[in-house]
């Protein structure tokens, strides 16, 4: 495989000794690559910012974010309400603080869950090949044939309320993408001749596993990994936007967003702050996901 | 052959699909009968036996599976005197309606925008292009159609808030189904021109004088929008399969609607009709996509 053999963009084929004897690694050139990115780190940032707003929502908010407080109903915002208050008397501030914890965690859940399935289903099934590889594709056609937000609001009903269940539920129901992208992984470098030349050569499989399947495999699920993050904030909203994702009392991106809609009119940051800072959030990820995938494939370009 | 072969597969897909939403559906606590105010257990009683419900779950499905082959889906258990079918009927054109234009207006956007800032690789044009994909890709929804009522409709009044029957009325949620295709198309259609551009068959037609229109329409497009057609079949399914939450904020009368509806009121008919209706036209329209692959990559052969 020739990594020159495209004109523009960026060639990240560095000649050995050309600066120093820098001893180089896969993730250390990716990594160097991903910080040149601006973008990418502004995606970053912002993310770093949001997890430890997440972590520490209950130390930053200024107010109960559930405490109704009837005398300052709609308050404008001000002093007291760095965002004012919702129709209950709410904070807005404080509970957009906890809903970026919502939020982040049905993203990264959701994804641990989903890879949890798909990884393992889809390696195998590419791994083995013939008739295992056929049962288990077949499989994931039946279930991504399925509508999947029928699916996750019939699961979501069978599970219940608790806040754990909404990213079991789109974990259950979207692997089937990660499954067939980490087959084809398998099936892409299962051909390739360096691993046939490593298997020739005696290469135990944990080997090859270490030094070739993985490190040559992993950066796109990676970046699916990425991408994902901000498709399950989506769900969670649209769900919780439904009435059937995060109950009530609890502050999420999308159980804020009919609450403000019913006042758009005269309070229009009612709806407009939760509705930008999801927006946000998923630009983060959004532009992290671009990085990475650049960061990680050093023959693609822009 | 191919084609035959995947119509037959459908078969079984749908039998999976059907089997599992039964289960799943049972599984769902509560009833078709659950309501504020309690029946008696006579009428519940009667309720049973007129919907089936009195006989064990194999005899249930059974028949529905017996019926269904003929075509007919049953009746709704929560709209009285309405069948399965009808309802979906009534909501179909809705949704059909949008989905199209939406479908229409994404890939127009999305090609036009792809290819323009192709061809500008690295100027101004190409950055506002990528800025509006990004933007688009990372905004969900609800967000969007938020910010479109409160510009649209309520700041600058050219537009209802929501409703169904005008044709101003398919703007705003058009609109808003739109965004995310056409910028996910623009993406694609960018870094594959991107990618044909500068391969060598391109090189070779400028080199034997081709004139720069027929380069670009018979060697370009023609390579480039591969990758956009194999987007092209999820994106038209997820359109046709409705939007919950577009239909919702807009008060559309579509089947997006109606599937949500459909669960939270456990009308056991309108669930199964709607999922195996939808499971037929997501495969419908992944089945097409393949087809059209073969129409113009003449490289692909089934």
């Amino acid at each position: 495989m020739l990594p020159l053999s495209r004109g523009t963009g960026t060639v990240a084929l560095e000649l050995p000794g050309a600066r120093g004897r820098l001893r180089r690694g896969l993730w250390s050139d990716a990594l160097r690559r991903l910080l040149a990115n601006r973008l990418a780190v502004f995606g970053l940032a912002v993310i770093a910012l949001m997890s430890f707003i997440a972590v520490f929502a209950g130390l930053l908010a200024p107010h109960d974010p559930t405490f109704q407080d009837y005398g300052a109903v709609f308050e404008a915002p001000g002093q007291n309400h760095p965002l004012g208050t919702d129709n209950l008397g709410r904070d807005t501030f404080s509970r957009l603080l906890f809903g970026a914890r919502t939020s982040l965690t049905v993203g990264i859940f959701a994804q641990v869950i989903l890879v949890s399935i798909g990884l393992p289903l889809g390696a195998v099934a590419g791994f083995f090949g013939g008739k295992v590889d056929n049962s288990l594709m077949r499989f994931v056609d039946i279930i991504y044939a399925f509508p999947d937000l029928l699916l996750i609001i019939l699961l979501r009903s069978i599970f219940g309320g608790s806040i754990f269940m909404i990213f079991v539920a789109i974990g259950l129901v979207e692997w089937t993408g990660l499954a067939r992208l980490t087959r084809g992984q398998v099936l892409n470098l299962k051909g390739q001749d360096y691993v046939l030349a490593a298997r020739a050569m005696g290469a135990r499989w944990h080997e090859m596993l270490a030094r070739h399947l993985v490190p040559n495999g992993i950066s796109p699920i990676i970046v699916a990994m990425v991408f994902g993050i901000p498709r399950a904030i989506f769900a969670e909203a649209a769900l919780s936007y439904i009435g059937i994702g995060v109950q009530p009392p609890t502050p999420s991106g999308g159980t804020m967003g009919p609450e403000g809609y019913q006042a758009i009119l005269a309070f229009p940051h009612l709806i407009l702050s939760p509705a930008l800072a999801i927006g946000v959030t998923t630009l983060a990820f959004t532009f992290l996901g671009d990085g990475l995938r650049d960061a990680l494939d050093p023959r693609g370009y822009r | 052959m191919f084609v035959l072969r995947r119509v037959l597969w459908l078969g079984p897909v749908l039998l999976s699909v059907s089997f599992i939403t039964f289960v799943l559906m049972h599984l769902v606590p509560g009833g078709p009968w659950d309501s504020d105010k309690t029946l008696p257990p006579a009428v519940i009683e009667n309720l049973n036996r007129r919907y089936g419900l009195d006989q064990p779950y194999w005899q249930q499905y059974l028949s529905f599976l017996a019926r269904a082959l003929q075509g007919d889906l049953g009746l709704s258990f929560i709209r009285q005197n309405q069948t399965v079918s009808e309802i979906l009927l009534q909501g179909l054109p809705v949704t059909a309606s949008l989905a199209v234009l939406a479908l229409v207006l994404a890939l127009v956007t999305g090609l036009t925008l792809g290819v323009v800032a192709a061809f500008r690789q690295n100027t101004w044009v190409d950055y506002l292009c990528v800025a509006f994909a990004t933007l688009g890709a990372s905004t969900p929804s609800f967000v969007l159609g938020i910010l479109l009522v409160l510009t649209l409709a309520l700041g600058l009044k050219v537009v209802p808030t929501s409703g169904w029957g005008q044709p101003q009325h398919l703007v705003l949620p058009a609109l808003t189904l739109t965004a995310l295709p056409a910028a996910y198309i623009a993406r694609i259609t960018r870094s594959s021109m991107l990618d044909v551009i500068h391969q060598d068959y391109v090189r070779t037609a400028r080199a034997k004088g081709l004139a720069e229109q027929v380069v670009i329409l018979r060697h370009v497009l023609r390579n480039a929008l591969i990758p956009v057609l194999t987007v092209a079949g999820p994106i038209g399914a997820h359109l046709a399969a409705g939007s919950f939450v577009i239909e919702t904020l807009f008060a559309v009368p579509g089947v997006g609607r109606l599937f949500v509806q459909s669960v939270l009121a456990r009308d056991y008919g309108l669930i199964m009709g709607a999922t195996l209706f939808y499971t037929v036209i997501i495969s419908l329209a992944n089945l097409a996509v393949d087809i059209l692959y073969a129409v113009v990559d003449p490289r692909i052969r089934y």
